[in-house]
């Protein structure tokens, strides 16, 4: 309990859908500690992104407690930055300004906001990019500035929802090494959700598998392989391959939902 | 080289047109007091541009006296009347608007009301203009802002309904109070909409110009269509609609210069 920093317990979550209820979580117990990279894996509609809301604070649990650092989760906060997919930028502010949007709120004085703007900047080697808009960048870039907008309001936790899910294949594993070295220089507590099996082991201290309807935890794996990763050793195939099976079991239940959901249109 | 091409297949059909308008003057093939030739409407729209009296610096400026022809006159009537009506009827409509697409109470409340108001055209409302308000601009300014009023209004209503919910999702991960939210991410995600809002507000502004002009005033580009069909003078009639037409294009014009300046983030304006 001393170490746990995000600490959730028996969290349900109930759905109406269509006049049915959908259990979307389901007796969810996790513990995660600070500074630990914990990546949320699933099919979709397996509660995972239910999951990161209800930490993050935009859909409370139904039943159950989330606390951080012991304190109830009650609202959305800047202690806990949110990463999301896509589009999120907002397009009518320049990079810039997107970036020191949230410092603004928090009321930070002028001086530092432009000492932490041209930090972040640099860090995400952004600095060029400074003036334009989200319209003009590409999907890498506009990720980049989704973190950094994130990473200014210094909040030790970071919450990201699929963030390089709509990204090629080579920006996405760039985008991951960098996260890597965020991560091991500002050491924040991330909570990372995908469907990608190999983005979990390349990340992830911990790798939680979650159950298609009812979300529950199938599996919560420590992934103890050394970084920098070797996504063709033995070892991170090995992974892979079991992971892949836990996954293709829950993978064929929402198939089966899916060809019944068919049926019945 | 492109530029250029566009240009002139852009200038290709009027001047088909203008030529075979010219054509079937010329030819005799149509009374010239039912469709006067393009010559005699450019002679007329000259004579109706230029100045009335010879210059005397000892009457009036030089500047002054350029402007004193007719048209200029008329054309400058016009377009205070349309300038102020469009500005109290988009001024109304804004906050109205915003309220009612941030508020579902408040679009509850209105909404029934401005249905039933939405549909009934501004020359419905002439002969209760002049009730109200006599004869002279009032009236017809009237009329003018309930023309812009209700593009302005949709328009803005819609834009703020349909601000994506990511960004204000983002907004309160940020920790942004209600009131940043509304000016610094509500406001501006649905300038777009009020933009356009505007835009059309601005049309509707000149076809009621012109029909308010017709009842209650004695100049601008309506009153003098109207009073040169008294005398048949279906040439300064068609000078006055060109007029009108090329009113309308330039500030059309202006304000979408205007709002690509100022939306320059916005996706849908990358080719503008």
């Amino acid at each position: 309990m001393s170490d746990s920093h995000i600490s959730v317990q028996g969290v349900h979550k109930v759905f109406q859908s269509g006049g049915q209820d959908v259990h979307a979580l389901k007796a969810i117990n996790l513990e995660v500690k600070q500074g630990e990279f914990v990546c949320l894996l699933g099919p979709s509609g397996c509660g995972k992104s239910t999951l990161l809301n209800a930490v993050a604070g935009f859909s409370l649990p139904s039943s159950g407690t989330i606390t951080v650092d012991g304190l109830s989760i009650t609202d959305p906060g800047p202690d806990r930055g949110m990463v999301f997919q896509e589009y999120a930028l907002f397009p009518w502010m320049t990079v810039e300004q997107n970036i020191t949007f949230g410092l603004q709120i928090k009321g930070t004085a002028k001086p530092a906001i432009q000492a932490k703007v041209n930090e972040l900047l640099e860090l995400l080697h952004l600095a060029d990019f400074r003036k334009r808009f989200p319209k003009d960048l590409s999907g890498g870039m506009r990720q980049r500035v989704a973190i950094a907008r994130v990473l200014a309001l210094d909040s030790p936790i970071l919450l990201m929802d699929e963030p390089f899910g709509a990204l090629d294949a080579l920006t996405r594993r760039n985008l991951q090494d960098e996260l890597l070295r965020l991560w091991t220089e500002l050491r924040k507590t991330i909570l990372f959700v995908t469907h990608s099996i190999e983005e979990a082991l390349y990340l992830a201290d911990r790798t939680v598998v979650m159950t298609y309807r009812p979300g529950t935890i199938k599996r919560d794996l420590v992934i103890d392989l050394p970084r920098p990763r070797d996504v063709a050793s033995p070892a991170f195939n090995a992974l892979k391959k079991d992971l892949g099976q836990l996954l293709m079991e829950e993978q064929s239940r929402l198939n089966q939902d899916e060809f019944r959901a068919a049926a019945v249109d | 080289m492109k530029s250029y091409r566009r240009a002139a297949s852009g200038i290709l059909v009027p001047l088909v047109a203008l030529a075979f308008w010219q054509l079937i003057s010329s030819m005799g093939w149509v009374n010239a007091t039912i469709l006067p030739s393009p010559m005699r409407v450019l002679v007329k729209w000259w004579a109706y541009l230029r100045p009335l009296e010879a210059y005397d610096p000892a009457q009036m400026s030089h500047l002054k006296w350029v402007v004193s022809g007719e048209l200029i006159q008329d054309a400058m009537g016009s377009l205070y009347r349309v300038l102020v009506g469009f500005f109290i009827g988009a001024g109304l409509a804004l906050p109205l608007g915003l309220a009612m697409g941030y508020s579902k109470l408040v679009y509850g409340l209105f909404n029934p009301l401005i249905q039933v108001l939405r549909p009934i055209p501004p020359i419905a409302y002439i002969p209760l203009s002049i009730l109200w308000f006599g004869l002279g601009n009032p009236p017809a300014i009237f009329l003018i802002s309930i023309g812009a009023f209700f593009p302005v209004l949709m328009n803005t209503v819609t834009g703020v309904q349909n601000v994506d919910s990511i960004y204000l999702r983002v907004g309160r991960n940020l920790g942004a109070s209600r009131l940043t939210q509304f000016t610094r991410i509500i406001l501006p995600a649905a300038t777009p909409y009020i933009f356009t809002g505007a835009r059309i507000g601005m049309g509707t502004a000149f076809i009621v110009v012109i029909v308010s002009e017709m009842i209650a005033v004695n100049n601008g580009l309506g009153y003098r269509i109207l009073e040169a069909r008294e005398y048949l003078w279906s040439d300064k009639i068609i000078a006055g609609m060109f007029t009108i037409g090329l009113l309308g294009l330039g500030i059309d014009t202006l304000m979408s210069r205007l709002s690509s300046h100022l939306l320059k983030w916005h996706r849908g304006l990358e080719q503008a």
